[in-house]
């Protein structure tokens, strides 16, 4: 086994573990944090295929600015622990299948496209700082642009709700 | 068993040379808390420190003994878990980032390797380190959670509303300096600053960034809580802010995470805008005598500690105290003696000159500057630093496309 796949075996169990954990913990908080391990050993799974950027602008974007914000709600309005109702009946039915429908599709994707994962991994060309950013600002320019827009839209609304009260 | 060393050669290196810095940071962690004392008592009029040992050096260790012997209990009806979590993340986060930091240029040719000055010289440097600093947060917020009191719920509250607030400042104020050298790794944002070996302290990032370099001071104070932005730990207000249910070597822990980020933030400093380990005299034959100042400032100051030291009051001073002096002199008489480990160590010199230089400031601004009140602070912080520090990269910007990085 070389280190890398030991790494890889550490980090995909720990990201399974804290996904798990998130959706068990009977407190925000907990949860919370069960989030952030999450996004912190996919960072490291990223590190781990050469993209550098990527892993650090993931912790630092969501480990660190937009789950800072998630505890800073919770903490904020001291939200205490979750409460269980009943499931509802569409969910129960629905649910089992949909879910064993959806890892299928995942699981032959992933099956199919095996050796193209692995050719995009290894070129390297989108780990560098200056790859990604040719490809945002040259290829993807307009999708780019169009998606601060959007995110432009979504902040100027966050504010008229916030002003209504007045 | 020699095959074991020269096949695990690197990773028994990189160990050791945590070990060291480890031990390192925790000392000049101790001693920082001495001198900073030390300078806020003499701000003060006062004298500080002088009961354990000569000129209280021995305060740090018998602090520390006391951190260590002390009662440690846990208030009732905390978070156990996120409770014990808190101190050790903030620990943990504030030694891992200053291993990012490179603190010589040259290697040490050891065992047939080289063995350069710094844990992990990494491409994504900065970045790294801006990452780790992003985790921080989550140390003092959840300690100010977990502790079930209202006191630290609002410490904690305060500290993540800052901390999200300046980190945006402490980003794009960099932003300037990553332009100019076109790079994330410290070392090369270093050499970048050395482009014009003539120039000295005139190549430095500081002039064209001056911008920069005032929004990154603010906002890294602003990041380590310090005075005048220790909203979350003000004593007037909130006890001790997030740690106050916190005691023994728990509380230890806080404090020194925070000083580890105020060494990892002057390191930053020295770095990206002073020049790093660079000398601020021209990098030419004539201005070789420079080299020479490391011995002039030792010897000096070893003769002075000798002097003092003869005079102290107590017999233990007047033992040791000069033994301090003869060993500082004798380091300093020793540079002349060997000049290739002077030459060596004049990297390291300038760096540590500079790291000292930003320590000092902060303790300074502790003794001199008054709390700001939070809607100053956040008024403070998105109404001007990050507008002051988006106009920074804008003109920067354009700045290196009308006339080039250098």
């Amino acid at each position: 086994m070389t280190p890398q796949l030991g790494i890889f075996c550490v980090l995909a169990a720990l990201s399974v573990l804290g996904a798990l954990s998130l959706i068990l913990q009977k407190h925000p908080i907990h949860s919370a944090l069960s989030l952030i391990v999450v996004m912190v050993s996919l960072a490291g799974l990223y590190l781990l295929m050469g993209a550098e950027f990527v892993a650090a602008v993931q912790i630092i974007v969501y480990g660190g600015a937009i789950m800072v914000l998630f505890v800073f709600v919770i903490m904020l309005l001291n939200a205490g622990v979750e409460e269980h109702t009943n499931l509802s009946k569409l969910a129960g039915i629905a649910g089992i299948p949909l879910t064993v429908a959806l890892a299928g599709f995942i699981a032959a994707a992933i099956a199919r496209s095996g050796e193209a994962v692995q050719a995009a991994a290894q070129t390297g060309a989108v780990s560098s700082t200056r790859g990604i950013s040719t490809m945002l600002f040259k290829d993807f320019v307009y999708p780019f642009e169009l998606t601060s827009v959007l995110i432009l839209v979504a902040i100027l609304g966050a504010i008229v709700l916030a002003q209504r009260e007045k | 068993m020699s095959s074991f060393l020269t096949t695990n050669a690197l990773l028994i290196i990189t160990l050791v040379k945590i070990a060291l810095l480890l031990f390192m940071v925790l000392t000049v962690n101790a001693y920082l808390t001495w001198f900073e004392r030390k300078v806020v008592a003499h701000i003060q009029s006062r004298w500080g420190p002088h009961r354990v040992g000569p000129h209280g050096l021995l305060q740090p260790l018998a602090d520390g003994l006391k951190f260590l012997f002390k009662e440690d209990p846990t208030p009732a009806g905390v978070d156990k878990f996120v409770y014990f979590l808190a101190p050790l993340l903030s620990l943990a986060l504030a030694l891992t980032s200053i291993a990012v930091i490179p603190f010589g240029p040259d290697p040490i040719h050891l065992f047939g390797r080289d063995i350069y000055l710094g844990i992990a010289d990494l491409n994504m440097g900065i970045l790294a380190l801006f990452a780790i600093t992003a985790l921080g947060v989550y140390g003092i917020a959840l300690a100010g959670w977990s502790s079930n009191s209202k006191y630290p719920l609002l410490g904690g509250l305060r500290s993540s509303a800052q901390m999200i607030s300046y980190e945006l400042s402490l980003t794009m104020s960099v932003v300037g300096v990553l332009l100019l050298a076109g790079s994330f790794n410290l070392r090369e944002i270093i050499d970048a600053q050395a482009h014009h070996p003539q120039w000295g302290i005139f190549g430095w990032n500081i002039w064209p960034q001056i911008l920069g370099f005032i929004c990154f001071f603010i906002s890294a104070i602003a990041e380590t809580n310090r005075v005048p932005f220790d909203l979350p730990e003000a004593e007037s207000e909130l006890v001790a802010g997030f740690h106050t249910e916190y005691a023994s070597f728990k509380f230890a822990m806080f404090f020194i995470a925070e000083y580890t980020s105020m060494i990892t933030v002057s390191c930053l400093c020295a770095i990206l805008f002073f020049g790093g380990w660079l000398s601020p005299f021209p990098a030419t034959p004539a201005w070789n005598f420079t080299h020479y100042l490391p011995s002039l400032l030792l010897i000096p100051f070893g003769l002075w500690v000798i002097w003092d030291g003869i005079r102290y009051e107590t017999i233990f001073g007047r033992l040791i105290l000069p033994a301090i002096g003869m060993a500082i002199g004798a380091a300093g008489a020793a540079l002349l003696y060997f000049p290739q480990v002077n030459e060596f160590l004049q990297g390291p010199f300038w760096l540590l000159s500079k790291v000292f230089v930003f320590l000092f400031i902060y303790v300074w601004m502790r003794g001199t500057l008054p709390r700001l009140r939070y809607d100053q602070l956040m008024n403070f912080g998105w109404k001007l630093l990050l507008p002051v520090s988006i106009a920074n990269v804008i003109i920067t910007a354009f700045a290196i496309l009308k006339w080039g990085a250098r």
